[in-house]
């Protein structure tokens, strides 16, 4: 397959995302919402006791974009503190996709990383 | 279709090979809407009423006969027809205005397909007043459950008000039964008729519905103008609830008193070129022949239809009879995200309409949180739109497969 967008990893990760899960207990919530996909994603984390992430789960619907940015987030964010999270930036979320993001597919592309920031900012 | 009417449209012009499928969004603008609009902003381009000069009354002439022409085209009369801003703004004025009435113990009836502009007023309605508001539902071939209607529609129901053409599934409501359920309990009848006035004929004294509303946009018109038809003997009884110039009769500082209908209805200076555009759009649809457009329409949504249906694992979202589809057409493609559908459909200049259409209660009813991929047509389309959608379709599949 040799489509710029839709790389096998990205098709991997829609058909078999990373995280995809409810956990039982989290130190934080959130729920987020996408207006272009008009989808909402809920994301939890859970902190050990020296403050970095021991696991992290995402559920809801979306595009195959949001899908694997929201796979690839929450699997890079593990053992990180909330002040490493921060320091996460959109160049960063968008390297890690490594696909060429439209103007109209940005909010897809950002929609796992924003969560988890203004997740981490609230705490 | 050799007869293409792609010449009237100038969108072509700069984009030739765009498959445009979201008329239900918003229809294109024929060259004579757009010219009718420069005409009045470069010739009379002045406040309509009581300007005693000559660009002022032409422009108030021309206001005019936007408002008979467009009165004419639903069978109404002048005085019956309030220019608003688009079928948004004309429910929620029907809402607030006809809520101040409501109490506990009423029940406004809507059905489980409405776009959230005539849902959500409501719903506001129902908080404040602690009236009920019911859903006539849907049976398993997408159509509105008239038995179901009549267990709904009670001696407590105040106002039957909904969707004439699903936005999302095409179904056609049986406005003529649930109109006649709503007087037997005299209770205020609404049509939204956002997506069924581009494809119908409507008349309003055959339907004998209190109150009507649609935009101009999706009926080849210009964004900002819409229109409310009430009968007039209901529109003397509305109350207005906009409030300021051109509206009134006579003010003093502590009172006023309402001008004639519909004028009281329109305060502040309107969209002027919105609505002498809509009469344009009227006049270009006339011209072209609705019964034309009509069957245009029906062959093509057939022709759609047949075609998506050939593909492996498109579910349509809506009636299996084509002949039930007015205008819309949506699909489901289990395993692929209708957000990626319209990414990968635009790389081959197909326009279409994804999500949930400002219909998510139906959409969580249906269980697709994703919304659907939605295909609207109007009278500029031919099957070669119809054929560079199909190879853009099977090209998603097979990525996603």
């Amino acid at each position: 397959m040799d489509d710029l967008l839709y790389k096998d990893m990205i098709l991997d990760l829609y058909k078999h995302p990373l995280n995809r899960k409810n956990l039982e207990s989290f130190t934080t919530e959130k729920k987020s919402h996408n207006p272009t996909c008009g989808d909402l994603v809920t994301m939890q984390v859970l902190f050990d006791d020296d403050g970095k992430v021991k696991d992290i789960g995402h559920q809801g619907e979306g595009c195959a974009i949001s899908q694997a940015a929201l796979s690839l987030i929450t699997d890079k964010v593990k053992g990180l503190t909330k002040e490493e999270i921060i320091a996460i930036s959109e160049e960063d979320m968008l390297s890690m996709l490594g696909i060429p993001i439209s103007h109209a597919r940005m909010k897809c592309a950002l929609l796992g990383w924003n969560t988890l920031k203004s997740m981490m900012s609230e705490l | 279709m050799k007869d293409s009417l792609k010449q009237y449209f100038p969108l072509y012009t700069s984009s030739p090979d765009l498959a445009y499928f979201d008329t239900g969004a918003s229809a294109l603008k024929p060259q004579v809407v757009i010219d009718k609009i420069r005409e009045y902003y470069s010739s009379y381009g002045v406040n309509i009423h009581r300007g005693l000069y000559e660009a002022s009354d032409r422009a108030t002439t021309e206001h005019d006969n936007a408002r008979e022409i467009v009165a004419t085209f639903i069978n109404a009369e002048p005085e019956e027809i309030v220019f608003i801003y688009g079928t948004t703004h004309g429910l929620n004025m029907l809402a607030t205005s006809l809520g101040q009435e409501l109490k506990k113990g009423d029940n406004i009836v809507l059905t489980a397909w409405e776009h959230h502009a005539n849902l959500i007023p409501w719903q506001q309605i129902a908080k404040n007043t602690g009236a009920e508001l019911r859903f006539v539902d849907i049976d398993d071939d997408y159509q509105l459950d008239i038995e179901d209607a009549k267990k709904k529609i009670d001696s407590n129901t105040k106002i039957v008000s909904f969707g004439h053409v699903s936005n999302t599934l095409g179904s056609l409501a049986p406005a003529k039964e649930l109109i006649a359920l709503a007087k037997q309990v005299q209770a205020i009848t609404i049509i939204d008729a956002a997506q069924s006035i581009v494809h119908l004929k409507t008349d309003v004294k055959k339907l004998d519905v209190d109150f009507l509303v649609f935009s101009g946009h999706k009926l080849y018109g210009p964004t900002g103008i819409g229109v409310l038809y009430g009968k007039k003997e209901k529109l003397a009884q509305l109350s207005p609830v906009m409030f300021g110039g051109d509206m009134i009769l006579d003010v003093s500082y502590d009172s006023a008193e309402w001008n004639d209908v519909p004028y009281r209805f329109e305060s502040g200076t309107p969209n002027i070129a919105g609505a002498i555009g809509l009469g344009a759009a009227v006049k270009f649809i006339e011209s072209i022949g609705l019964q034309h457009i009509q069957e245009r329409e029906t062959k093509l949504t057939s022709y759609l239809i047949n075609q998506l249906s050939s593909l492996p694992n498109v579910q349509i979202i809506g009636s299996s009879n084509p002949s039930k589809h007015h205008g819309v057409i949506s699909i489901h493609i289990p395993g692929i995200h209708t957000h990626d559908i319209a990414e990968i459909l635009n790389r081959h200049n197909v326009a279409i309409r994804v999500g949930s259409h400002c219909a998510m209660p139906l959409m969580k009813k249906l269980g697709l949180p994703g919304g659907t991929a939605r295909f609207s047509v109007g009278m500029y389309n031919d099957e070669k739109d119809v054929d560079t959608a199909m190879t853009s379709l099977k090209e998603a599949i097979d990525i996603f497969k």
